[in-house]
């Protein structure tokens, strides 16, 4: 985890930034569309594997973070006419704020409790959003106006609607972010978040406050959950309420299950696998839904741990 | 001396079971004190309490002059009341070098180094003959090398109190020579209470030993005195040596 090969994991990672750079310049439009997507969700899956995977919570109510960012930015700009900085900063804000509250009270269970109390959490943000319809858009969503979502920087403007930009911006994003996660589990605070998967009794033991450890893992998931849902408002300019719904907390539950738990690379693969298979199975049967399903099926039975999980497992046990 | 450990009136209750009944205990800095009795005898209740993995149902704990009785487990341990499991607890799945640097980067007081906690977790690994498997899962040692690893990862706390519940069980003899003298270099900076049923080891280590029964504290001395006790050896040690 820690000792094994620095450079061969900060190489990899990097070739990967590098790669997706390069695509940006190769792939067809709608493929390039349906990437920066990716990323962003990406986003989100690696926020909710930096729970899961390295924490060991099984939350299924993951939809209010990214929902927190998603309206927090979203709502300041309709509502409130910030620029694009002010109303991701606004999301982050928000994620902070929600992931915090929930955490102090859900992390008072754990398990399938846990699993229950953070959906029950999510339904309740999820029927609020629909309550509270004047500001929301309710069951309708939101659509941020194109004009606003532009960043300036003095007197040049970069026009996130512009497909280029909006793939470059996702891609900053997502590499921040996977830069971010890789420090954070290679760090002796990520040792200690393993620590407390593998046998938290043992943990308090050492010494360790793990309530403190598991707070702070629920924050940062929260943070980086809401950042996605914060670019996915700015990027895509829809704020819809089906984002909060629990089909989104279950969603980077399987991208995450797909790729690879506790392995940095696995939610971007698993989100991209996912897309991919729905999107080439969907173009010959209106039965997509089957045939994902019997894929999923057929992973986990064979793979376990993941697509990287396995390769890790199998092959390169230095992958981090 | 002020006592480093003080317990009075310690009591819990499983139930309508009383499995430590009304405990006064006192242990001196420096000292190693062996806890024997028979099964169920409340021994490892009675360490349970002091570490904090259980709370008392009555009485107070005192350690180093504080009031430690409603104090969480990892703030005792913070303190310097370092527990090794019984029941072999490492994390299988962690090599054996994370499992030592979890204790260390705790302890280490210089924060970001890596050099230190990698100096500090091979020192612990040495001290216990492990080091040339710091990078075996924890899980694949042999069941003596991962009670060894309880111990390192014990004595990476730098404890003032160590606790060992039962360290020798499953050991080899040749193992059990190597561990008596690991524990003598550990009581050289730290106290060391010992849980033990194998009594040649009890008498070679402990400056006292307390003896339990039914929760209660039976009889307490030195080896001559435990072993010339009447009581003590009609109940625990069998007939007369």
């Amino acid at each position: 985890m820690s000792e094994a090969s620095p450079v061969k994991a900060y190489a990899l990672h990097l070739g990967v930034v590098g790669l997706l750079f390069v695509l940006s310049f190769l792939l067809p439009e709608y493929y390039h569309g349906l990437l920066a997507r990716i990323m962003v969700l990406a986003v989100f899956a690696m926020g909710y594997n930096m729970l899961f995977g390295y924490v060991g919570l099984l939350s299924l109510g993951h939809a209010m973070f990214f929902a927190a960012g998603l309206y927090g930015a979203g709502l300041a700009v309709i509502q409130l006419g910030w620029s694009v900085p002010a109303a991701f900063a606004a999301g982050l804000a928000c994620g902070v704020v929600v992931s915090l509250v929930i955490g102090l009270l859900a992390l008072r269970t754990t398990g399938v409790a846990f699993m229950i109390v953070t959906m029950m959490f999510a339904q309740v943000f999820y029927l609020l959003i629909l309550y509270f319809a004047t500001w929301t858009g309710g069951d309708q969503g939101m659509v941020v106006p194109q004009p606003a979502r532009v960043l300036s920087f003095g007197a040049t403007s970069l026009e996130l609607t512009n497909p280029t930009v909006r793939y470059m911006t996702a891609l900053a994003l997502f590499s921040i972010v996977l830069l971010v996660t890789l420090a954070i589990v290679r760090s002796r605070y990520g040792r200690v978040l393993v620590a407390i998967r593998e046998n938290e009794e043992r943990t308090k033991m050492l010494g360790y406050d793990t309530f403190s450890n598991k707070l702070a893992a629920v924050v940062i998931s929260g943070i980086i959950c809401a950042a996605s849902g914060a670019a996915y408002a700015l990027l895509f300019g829809y704020v819809g309420s089906s984002f909060a719904s629990v089909q989104y907390s279950i969603l980077p539950l399987l991208w995450v299950l797909l790729g690879g738990a506790a392995t940095t690379l696995g939610p971007l693969i698993g989100t991209l696998f996912m897309y991919y298979v729905i999107d080439i199975t969907s173009g010959y049967t209106s039965a997509y839904l089957l045939i994902v399903g019997i894929a999923l099926i057929l992973l986990v039975l064979f793979f376990p741990k993941g697509i990287l999980g396995s390769i890790r497992q199998r092959w390169l046990g230095w992958l981090p | 001396m002020m006592p480093l450990l003080t317990t009075k009136g310690l009591s819990r209750d499983f139930g309508g079971l009383r499995a430590v009944d009304s405990v006064d205990f006192s242990l001196m800095p420096g000292e190693i004190r062996a806890v024997i009795g028979p099964n169920g005898a409340g021994k490892t209740t009675f360490v349970s309490l002091v570490s904090g993995r259980i709370q008392p149902s009555s009485g107070m704990i005192v350690f180093d002059g504080t009031d430690i009785t409603t104090q969480p487990a990892c703030v005792r341990v913070r303190r310097g009341i370092a527990y090794t499991f019984q029941i072999t607890s490492v994390f299988a799945n962690l090599s054996a070098y994370d499992n030592v640097a979890l204790p260390v980067q705790r302890t280490l007081s210089d924060g970001r180094s890596k050099g230190a906690v990698r100096a500090g977790v091979m020192s612990a690994l040495e001290r216990t003959g492990l080091a040339d498997r710091a990078h075996m899962p924890a899980g694949q040692l042999s069941y003596g090398h991962q009670r060894l690893l309880e111990v390192a990862m014990g004595l990476a706390l730098k404890p003032r109190l160590l606790i060992l519940d039962e360290p020798t069980q499953g050991l080899a003899d040749s193992e059990i020579d190597n561990f008596i003298s690991l524990v003598r270099d550990i009581a050289k900076n730290a106290t060391v209470l010992l849980i033990e049923h194998n009594m040649p080891v009890v008498m070679q280590l402990a400056d006292r030993i307390t003896v339990f029964n039914a929760g209660k504290i039976l009889a307490e001395g030195t080896p001559e005195a435990i072993r010339d006790n009447a009581a003590v050896q009609e109940a625990y040690l069998g007939t007369a040596p």
